[in-house]
């Protein structure tokens, strides 16, 4: 029992096989084209990954707390559209807001992520209050939100034309950098930092493990399930809409169509990442590994020259055999 | 006795894990028609010696022999055609199906006509029918599973193992949710399954028990066999220090502890819930411990789990230290210093996949929360450590590192980090539901010292259990329950099994507060 853990190959490979089958992946896309080992491929792959990055984040504490969320996509869409109809540039004829004057970029970003916290507090209050499963809780709220994200997209004079003419600000947060690195890039890394630190080290992130971990012995601790529950919906809606502006102002568009079957990507990340399906597992250090690695293959492949449509067959396969191994991680070893 | 009667024989079985060897070169003869006791602390080898008789685990060394012939069990299907069955600690009946359903589960009679095979309501209920009146249970097999006691969903699995013509049926803690009129009726069936020839091992911590059913004992510790005795050889004494490998003079440390002045008063407390408890009342001294016995079903778990919180309460008041408190939710009782370590360990107690020391400070990161951030927004890590450190060594929690999964260490250990999550949050009313059930003589021992401590610090301690020698051996007083109400209330010292029976099992109306102190 108080035997020193001997140093296990085996164990070692498969507690990290994200990071094995990530670099893996790199390494082979690199032998058959070398050019791919290149900075700007690499700023394009971390580019495209930024909005998917915060978005998985607020996936991830939904899934740690031991809840679903289908929403996330739909979330994501309605905030991009408020997001850029606050962010069009005032000369623009066809505006959204033809009366509005131009806002500074904070404007469109912080009515994005407000629309996020207003769904996923409303999500929270469904699952927490009304006691509905969270998964066709947040199934409602998907139809909800898509409804409305059609609703105010379509409204006069707009009439569901899509959304452009942004901003010098709101475009050069999408597209601009500082040092060579984009903006949106710092904006995920400051997100991953602020995740890692919320989960790692304060009561907050240990009290989502918690709960996630085992809901009925955490509430004889003492950790209020509604409170928790709250918390994890509105932070998660927090991040997908923040990622919600980063999406429109990467694109220089928006319309209703956006964050389609985005939160699907996002789960997936985040189990291919480690978390457990189940709750109470999960790093932030796998769900970024996560992420990468779907960019890493949509990339990749087009990189050397494979049919997009291979695409998907090959992320399927890594979900399920993620999880195959997820599962011989967390058998009971006795 | 002929040799010809052992029918299952293991032979120096030796079985290895990464960094542990759970068994080593472990003997085991049980002979046809006997009860064979396997005793032993968690952690000795019991579990994993049965998971090897029944297919779950291959011995890395050594042979098993059913009635003198060598077998191969690789899967649990291979050990039910050599006749070993199982009935597990956990049970998990299909509670939307009915006993016979359950029962023929995987197997179900059938008619086969124009090719499709349906089923045969009728067989199947008089093939049940034949089954219970052979082993004389009374049961209607048409009975929804949902609605049965554990007891019952236990004689099902029973009844399944002797439809599979089991010549050894293995039972691992048969007793651990059962009350002592169900205890009865298990004992009735085991005899007259012995009795047409059958065999049983019979896995328990309950000492009295195995003297009172088993023919002949074995008794393993840390992964070896120490040996094998007919039962009339053995006394409770005699099997205490060999399973535990040193003389144990007491099973109960002694009473130090003087009861104080009343610091706990409840006044007719009444359940929100209809079929729930009624119009308790009862005080509770500092320095005292306070037994609270009664059969399954008396309400009990619910009366505490209402005083922490976690059940409404439709009437009645509760006061600490003679102030009024409303207690609504676990958080308001744990800052009024109240704690309360729940009955079942794996449902409200531990978080399998966190680790000993986020487990052990769970209470406390929340309630206290000051207490590790100091008004900081992160937490200080090194008191968690700090404190996780001092109690696995003040409890001696065996575990290889404060990091490991709670998941991983054994019963006994478990039950001591939440004992240690609660005496964390500085308690001064600990409320423990059934702390020692299914964890081993040692940590039961050191159990009892906690509480006797604690008492003597002048805290109230407060403990459900269903096992009498704990209740009388432990408490200054015992509260009996029975079917919601208080029915008596007896002095710790002078108690006798008999008065807890009679109240545990009749509440009359007139008997207004039963036999007082």
């Amino acid at each position: 029992m108080n035997e020193k853990t001997k140093f296990h190959p085996k164990e070692l490979i498969i507690n990290n096989a994200i990071y094995f089958i990530l670099l893996a992946l790199i390494i082979i896309i690199g032998v058959i084209s070398p050019n791919f080992f290149s900075l700007d491929v690499f700023r394009d792959i971390f580019m495209q990954s930024s909005v998917r990055i915060v978005m998985a984040l607020g996936c991830m504490f939904i899934i740690i707390s031991g809840s679903a969320d289908l929403s996330g996509g739909r979330m994501l869409g309605l905030a991009a559209l408020v997001a850029g109809s606050l962010a069009q540039q005032a000369s623009y004829t066809a505006k959204f807001w033809p009366q509005l004057p131009e806002m500074p970029v904070v404007v469109p970003v912080l009515a994005s992520m407000l629309v996020g916290v207003a769904f996923g507090a409303f999500n929270g209050w469904a699952v927490s209050k009304l006691r509905v499963p969270a998964f066709l809780a947040t199934l409602g709220s998907q139809m909800i939100l898509f409804g409305v994200s059609s609703l105010y997209f379509n409204k006069a004079p707009n009439n569901s034309q899509p959304l452009g003419s942004f901003t010098e600000g709101f475009s050069s947060f999408g597209s601009g950098s500082v040092l060579e690195v984009p903006y949106l890039i710092i904006v995920a890394a400051v997100c991953l930092v602020a995740v890692w630190l919320l989960l790692t080290k304060t009561c907050m992130g240990k009290d989502i493990f918690a709960v996630g971990g085992n809901p009925e012995a955490a509430r004889v601790s003492g950790i209020s399930l509604f409170k928790m529950q709250m918390i994890t919906f509105t932070l998660a809606g927090l991040l997908y809409g923040l990622s919600g502006s980063m999406e429109a102002a990467r694109t220089g568009s928006a319309t209703s169509a956006y964050g389609n079957a985005y939160e699907l990507d996002a789960i997936a990340s985040c189990i291919v990442g480690g978390c457990s399906i189940t709750g109470g597992v999960g790093t932030v250090g796998g769900v970024f590994a996560g992420v990468i690695i779907f960019n890493v293959i949509s990339y990749g492949l087009t990189f050397i020259g494979i049919s997009p449509y291979w695409q998907n067959v090959v992320k399927g396969l890594i979900i399920i055999g993620a999880v195959a191994l997820d599962v011989r991680k967390y058998a009971r070893k006795d | 006795m002929e040799s010809s009667d052992i029918v299952l024989e293991m032979r120096e079985i030796s079985k290895s894990f990464p960094g542990v060897k759970a068994l080593d070169r472990v003997s085991l003869k049980v002979r046809k028609g006997t009860v064979h006791a396997l005793m032993g602390e968690n952690g000795a080898g019991k579990s994993t010696l049965m998971k090897c008789a029944f297919g779950l685990y291959h011995p890395d060394e050594g042979e098993i022999l059913v009635e003198g012939k060598p077998v191969q069990l690789k899967s649990i299907s291979d050990a039910m055609a050599n006749g070993i069955a199982m009935i597990h600690q956990e049970l998990h009946p299909i509670r939307t199906q009915n006993v016979m359903e359950n029962l023929w589960v995987g197997r179900t009679p059938y008619q086969k006509r124009l090719a499709v095979k349906w089923v045969d309501q009728k067989k199947m209920y008089s093939d049940t029918k034949a089954l219970f009146d052979r082993l004389g249970i009374r049961l209607d097999p048409r009975q929804s599973v949902g609605e049965l006691a554990a007891a019952h969903c236990q004689l099902i699995e029973i009844v399944r193992a002797v439809s599979y013509d089991a010549k050894v049926i293995i039972m691992d803690e048969p007793t651990s949710s059962l009350s002592d009129s169900e205890v009865e009726l298990l004992f009735k069936i085991i005899k007259t399954l012995t009795d047409q020839g059958v065999a049983i091992i019979y896995i328990s911590h309950k000492i009295e028990e195995i003297l009172q059913i088993s023919d002949e004992v074995t008794i393993m510790r840390d992964g070896e066999l120490v040996g094998n005795w007919p039962s009339s050889e053995l006394t409770q004494d005699l099997i205490v220090s060999r399973m535990v490998g040193r003389q144990m003079t007491d099973r109960f440390p002694a009473r130090e502890h003087k009861p104080g002045e009343e610091y706990l008063v409840v006044e007719h407390l009444t359940s929100a819930s209809a079929h729930s408890f009624k119009d308790i009342s009862f005080t509770l001294r500092k320095g005292e411990i306070l037994g609270l016995g009664g059969l399954v079903g008396a309400q009990r778990t619910e009366l505490m789990e209402s005083i922490f919180g976690l059940r409404p309460v439709a009437s009645g008041k509760v006061s600490i230290n003679g102030e009024e408190v409303k207690i609504r939710r676990p958080q308001d009782a744990i800052k009024k210093g109240v704690a309360l370590l729940t009955e079942e360990r794996r449902a409200t107690g531990i978080i399998p996949m966190l680790s000993v020391e986020e487990n052990l400070v769970l209470a406390n990161q929340t309630s206290h929360r000051r207490m590790y951030t100091g008004g900081q927004l992160f937490l200080n890590e090194k008191k968690r450590r700090d404190d996780t450190g001092r109690f696995i060594e003040s409890l001696s929690i065996k575990t290889p590192t404060m990091k490991t999964q709670i998941q991983y260490l054994s019963g006994g250990n478990q039950q001591k980090v939440l004992l240690g999550r609660w005496m964390l949050t500085d308690p001064d009313i600990l409320i423990l539901d059934e702390p020692t059930r299914g964890i081993d003589v040692g940590a039961k021992y050191e159990i009892y010292t906690l509480m006797t401590k604690m008492a003597a610090e002048g805290k109230c301690v407060i403990m459900i259990s269903s096992e009498m020698p704990e209740l009388m051996g432990m408490s200054d007083r015992i509260m009996v329950m029975c079917e919601g109400r208080l029915s008596g209330l007896l002095d710790g010292k002078t108690a006798t099994d008999e008065q807890i029976m009679l109240l545990a099992s009749t509440y009359h109306s007139n008997l207004e507060g039963g036999a007082a102190v």
